[in-house]
């Protein structure tokens, strides 16, 4: 296979400035991540561990095998939102006595482990990964239940119902996922560290397992307040819901925990019994490190994602060896294919090179069925600013050929791992696989952009639009209040064109360092071979 | 032509022994072309010398009257395996009269002096006698009975005085008594122990020097009546009147001395017809010397007259047996250089020097000075409480006494012994001790000087230990991984708290915190200092690290939860703290706690009470089924929480054993 040749000049001004400005993105999120481990703030851990509770981080670094990775799922979920950073829950793939499980917690700190829209959307997500990825579901269960206050309340109730479209009777979904799991054979284990009232206690007794320690676990259909209200029993909440209570008379617990070491100890112990056997064929191809210094990623994207770039040279620092064997290098070079391996998992990966045209979308529907027939799963590398659009484009059957390749994305049964290196607009996104297709994983770089389409073009269709309106109904069109709205447009649409708001609203798996690709990739590859990775046949019919 | 037909080739040596000594005249009968037979008790099926003999036999026996002292089996080997030739080496049977007679009676070749002289000398008693006849000076001695009036032996001797056994030899069966009542203890003790390990209760008092040297001859005479000294050992330093760093030449010799104490020597040897290689010991005072006893065998600590005088004196035993002459005379011999050697022990220097049994888990003697290793263990080898503990001695000889002092202890340092408590860190402190390198070495040396017993490890010395057994740690555990393998260790992409590894060493728990950067090194705290560590080699037997831009390698092994460390400053040994107590329920350690909740219906122990492994300690009831709570090692038990009728949770604490010490 050949070795992929560089032409990125690391001494070059722009590969300075790109770098220096990557860098800064990197900070940033460095400082987020700094925040988000804070959990509930500083107040609210003392408060913990004078309870002799751990914090969250904690647990899960002691469930985890010593040394091995974890992969934080949207751990900057609710950024720029009233929650806390990171939602108050945590999400992650890692590796329990050489099991790589789904781990998701509540943070005691964060609002007592409530629910909200963000973290809900969060465990939704990563119940969607254990069942997609067949990974065993560990949860670490303390929640004081859905969040009564809400977002409403504050200032003004009526505007806040106006805002919500969601409704109770939508929600509770994640007990139906738990169960299902189990259903498929993907075994579910509830270690339970503090209460897990009303809707909370199904979290448990949906579970294959359930772990609860002493003095700590509070499981029950209704609090001591709830009682109280419902049948004006006095109930003594230990007695009501207690672990020792759970696990010798009603049986819900079965393991009890003399504390919280003990409880992940024992968690240990139930996935090592697992006999855990993953699905797939796991990593066949020599793993060695890119030819290329990953670092040089932090040079390779400039800041204005109008500047182009090749996403061979993205490629060349990536996969192993910077071996690429390009399938059609001549023909539609706005999409680059061809195969290769990550740490010896074999994958085909699709990058962009310019806008799709007729020629690389068709080259894209081909190169799909082709990983397809092979069983060889996907990784799509974003820098698209769409479909490309005009008379003639669509004379050639543009959207024909658009439709072809997103109908091979969406009924492609192999993995599909979503990059967003640049840009991601509009319908370009479906076509590469993005968050709505599929996709097992999509992570985005720190300085990508991803929209219906770029703020630029967004507040310059929106003029046209107006003016056009203006026009029909005979009106004198505002140019200097146009001009305002546009800004303002543009800017807001610029502000949620980011990648990191895309990360906040739970709309990717989370942003990575560039340099982490690599790792990145191919702990979502051996997650993806936990399951089977077979590849289809069966596509919608679509227009040759 | 009778002198032509006196010279007879061994063929096959069978030797006597085991151990190092078997190694080592192994060494030298290979390289003359003799075969070697090896006898072996059951312990010592596994030995080193066992395999490295051409053929070995099974005594079938442990303790050493079964195995190594039982004549009858001894021969009953030489019989089976064809040997023309006995070496007993030291100790067991080699100053055996009668053996050494029933194996020239059996046909043999016996590789020492003939059985009438070792008996001449072999009483202790008669040979002071013997001296006093050839006016070699010696210390008044009574033999004593059980009619002795002990305290008018007592006083014509003067105190302080020993007690000896006759027969005896290696400081057993010796006592000092310093006063009048502690006399008749003293006696019967050592006649007890006399009884027990030389089949003699016979003892004798003499007087006791309080500062005198210990300084023997080694003598070599052939079966042609030539007779040679190798000049002399000085073997003072002493503990439980066992010797254990051993010199040539003695640092309080002169020429003049030297010369005198020799002839004295070869006058002795000369009178009792000796051949072979012998040691006549003395007691030397200033110039004044007394004799001691003979040493009708090879001595323990020979090695340091061969380096100084560069022959090998097993070889020459084994000449003089084959009837080859010296073929070399007093003159032609000479001093080069010092050499010392140090007796390694499986024994603890802080628990008076007790034996210490066990597993030599890591064994790897430094060859980086080029000091001689006389061993006969290897990496896995059990100490056996039923013999000598010694692992080793090391021998180290350069042209000064004070460089031979430096050579021995920093190859003592950088050897790696580890698993059983030894007395090496004691004999580096001896060896650097001022007092050594002066030459003040009289045999009451270890309590004036008093060398430190055990090394403390300097802060930094500990801190680089931990941050290498945690890289090892780490990477063995990467190593182990069966899933994510090949992802760089433990890799975040969020802020999470450090990896840790906790260690214990004595009874300080130090907590290691590390995390690892993009560039393959970590950071790592431990307690208020930071660390840069970069990783160049990890392996599972040790690790090549750079600590803030110090490197330096480090042999590791990992052995349950300890981790045995060989690096710059020497054996560490740290053991790991596990991340989570072991068992659910057994919280307390040696606790017994209830399976199940039920009644207390006996309890079958009392507190102070040993136990055996699977002794009920006592029973429960639940379920009308008896539960029986037994005991799963031996130990002592410390506490009794319960009583017959008490009603017991599942999991409440029955009683609390003391595990036995290893």
């Amino acid at each position: 296979m050949a070795i992929l040749e560089s032409r990125l000049d690391v001494r070059s001004d722009a590969y300075r400035e790109n770098r220096a400005r990557m860098l800064d993105a990197l900070a940033q999120l460095d400082a987020l991540y700094g925040e988000a481990a804070q959990g509930g703030g500083e107040e609210a851990m003392a408060r913990l561990r004078s309870r002799d509770k751990m914090p969250l981080r904690e647990r899960i670094s002691l469930v985890l095998d010593r040394d091995s990775p974890f992969l934080e799922i949207s751990p900057l979920a609710a950024w720029r939102s009233n929650y806390a950073v990171g939602s108050g829950f945590i999400v992650g793939i890692g590796v329990i006595e050489n099991t790589e499980c789904l781990i998701l917690g509540h943070d005691p700190s964060v609002r007592a482990g409530a629910f909200n829209q963000f973290n809900s959307k969060k465990l939704m997500r990563g119940l969607e990964i254990a069942r997609e990825n067949r990974l065993p579901y560990v949860q670490f269960v303390e929640s004081a239940g859905a969040d009564l206050r809400g977002e409403g309340g504050r200032s003004d109730p009526e505007a806040s119902i106006r805002r919500e479209i969601t409704h109770f009777a939508e929600s509770g979904r994640l007990f139906y996922e738990i169960t299902e799991l189990s259903k498929m054979r993907i075994p579910t284990i509830s270690v339970v560290f503090g209460a897990s009232t009303a809707g909370g206690a199904y979290q448990p007794g949906m579970s294959d397992y359930n772990i609860f320690i002493k003095g700590q676990s509070r499981v029950a259909l209704g609090g001591p307040p709830l009682v109280k209200m419902a049948t004006g029993e006095d109930a003594d909440y230990e007695e009501l819901a207690g672990a020792d209570m759970h696990t010798r008379i009603s049986g819900l617990g079965d393991y009890l925990a003399q504390d919280e070491l003990d409880g992940i100890r024992m968690c240990r112990e139930v996935v090592a019994h697992l006999n855990w056997r993953k699905h797939g064929p796991g990593p066949t191809m020599p793993a060695d490190d890119p030819v290329y210094d990953p670092e040089e990623l932090l040079g390779i994207v400039n800041e204005n994602l109008r500047v182009p770039f090749d996403m061979r040279e993205v490629v060349a620092r990536v996969v192993d060896g910077s071996r690429f064997e390009e399938f059609k290098p001549l023909y539609g070079p706005t999409l680059i294919t061809g195969w290769t391996s990550i740490l010896g998992y074999p994958i085909g990966v699709l990058g962009n090179n310019g806008p799709l045209m007729s020629e690389s979308s068709e080259k894209g529907a081909q190169f799909i069925q082709l990983c397809n027939q092979i069983d060889v799963p996907m990784m799509f590398l974003h820098n698209i600013t769409g479909f490309i659009v005009g008379t003639d484009f669509e004379h050639q059957g543009i959207t024909k050929h658009g439709s072809k390749m997103i109908n091979a994305v969406a009924n492609s049964t192999v993995p599909h791992i979503s990059i967003i290196v640049g840009a991601s607009y509009g319908a370009g996104n479906y076509g590469m696989s993005g968050r709505a297709y599929g996709t097992r994983f999509s992570y985005t770089w720190p300085t990508a952009k991803i929209a219906v389409m770029g703020p630029k073009q967004m507040a310059g269709v929106m003029t046209i639009v107006q003016r056009a309106a203006a026009e029909r109904r005979g009106l004198e069109f505002d140019e200097e209040a146009n001009e305002r709205r546009a800004e303002t447009a543009e800017f807001w649409a610029e502000e949620r064109s980011k990648g990191l708001y895309a990360t906040s609203r739970v709309a990717d798996d989370g942003m990575i360092d560039p340099r982490d690709m690599r790792t990145v990739a191919a702990i979502s590859l051996s997650a993806c071979h936990s399951n089977k990775v077979e590849g289809t046949k069966e596509f919608g019919t679509w227009r040759m | 032509m009778a002198h032509v037909a006196a010279v007879q080739p061994i063929r096959r040596l069978l030797i006597a022994n085991r151990g190092e000594i078997a190694r080592r005249i192994q060494r030298t009968a290979h390289e003359m072309g003799i075969d070697t037979v090896a006898v072996y008790a059951d312990s010592d099926v596994s030995a080193p010398f066992v395999r490295e003999a051409d053929i070995a036999i099974a005594l079938n026996g442990n303790i050493p009257a079964a195995s190594y002292l039982d004549a009858s089996k001894v021969l009953e080997a030489c019989r089976r395996s064809g040997a023309d030739a006995v070496h007993p080496g030291y100790g067991f049977l080699s100053e055996n009269a009668d053996f050494a007679r029933s194996v020239v009676e059996a046909g043999l070749r016996w590789i020492g002096p003939t059985g009438e002289a070792i008996a001449a000398v072999g009483d202790k008693l008669a040979a002071k006698a013997l001296m006093r006849e050839l006016a070699v000076p010696t210390l008044p001695a009574i033999q004593v009975d059980d009619e002795t009036d002990l305290a008018a032996a007592a006083s014509e001797i003067g105190f302080p005085l020993l007690v000896k056994a006759a027969a005896g030899g290696g400081g057993r069966g010796m006592r000092i008594v310093q006063a009048g009542e502690d006399i008749a203890e003293a006696v019967s003790s050592a006649r007890r122990e006399a009884l027990s390990a030389f089949g003699d209760a016979t003892v004798f008092l003499e007087r006791w020097l309080t500062k005198p040297r210990h300084v023997e001859v080694q003598i070599l005479g052939d079966n042609h009546g030539n007779l040679v000294h190798l000049f002399e050992r000085e073997c003072s330093i002493q503990r439980r009147h066992q010797k254990i760093i051993e010199e040539a030449p003695s640092p309080a010799v002169d020429a003049a001395l030297r010369a005198r104490i020799g002839k004295a020597a070869l006058t002795v040897a000369r009178k009792i017809g000796y051949s072979s290689a012998g040691t006549v010991e003395f007691l030397l005072d200033g110039d004044d010397f007394w004799f001691l006893e003979v040493n009708t065998r090879l001595q323990v600590e020979h090695p340091v007259t061969e380096a100084v005088t560069g022959i090998d004196i097993v070889r020459e035993q084994i000449r003089i047996a084959e009837g080859e002459p010296l073929g070399y005379s007093q003159e032609d011999l000479s001093l080069n250089g010092h050499a010392i050697e140090a007796r390694l022990y499986a024994e603890d220097p802080v628990n008076d020097f007790l034996p210490a049994g066990g597993t030599v888990l890591e064994w790897q003697p430094d060859k980086s000075s080029g000091a001689r290793f006389d061993s006969g263990i290897e990496s896995g080898s059990e100490i056996s409480v039923n013999f000598d503990p010694m692992i080793a001695k090391v021998i180290a000889a350069a042209p000064s006494r004070r460089e031979a002092a430096s050579r021995l202890a920093r190859t003592l340092e950088r050897t790696r012994l580890q698993g059983v408590t030894n007395n090496r860190d004691f004999l580096v402190a001896a060896l650097r001790a001022s007092a050594f390198l002066r030459g003040d070495t009289t045999t009451d040396f270890i309590e004036r000087v008093g060398p430190g017993r055990k090394r403390v490890l300097t802060a930094i010395d500990l801190e680089d230990a931990l941050i290498a057994a945690t890289i090892y740690g780490q990477g063995r555990r990467r190593a182990k991984a069966t899933v994510l393998r090949n992802i760089p260790t433990g890799w975040r992409n969020s802020l999470m708290p450090p990896q840790t590894s906790r260690f214990r060493i004595d009874d300080a728990e130090m907590r290691v915190d590390y995390r690892s950067r993009r560039d393959g090194a970590f950071d790592v705290n431990i307690g208020e200092t930071s660390h840069v560590v970069r990783v160049f080699r990890q392996e599972l037997d040790g690790v090549d690290i750079e600590i803030d831009g110090q490197r330096f390698s480090a042999a590791i092994s990992q052995h349950g939860n300890r981790c045995l460390l060989h690096g710059p400053a020497g054996d560490v040994d740290l053991m790991e703290v596990p991340r989570f107590p072991t068992g659910a329920l057994a919280t307390v350690a040696g606790g017994l706690v209830a399976p199940m909740p039920g009644n207390v219906t006996s309890v079958r122990v009392a507190t102070g009470d040993s136990v055996s492994p699977g002794q009920l300690v006592l029973t429960l009831e639940a379920m009308k089924m008896e539960h029986r709570i037994i005991a799963e090692k031996s130990g002592r038990v410390s506490r009794i929480l319960v009583q017959p009728g008490d009603q017991v949770d599942n999991g409440a604490l029955l009683a609390v054993l003391e595990e036995d010490e290893q």
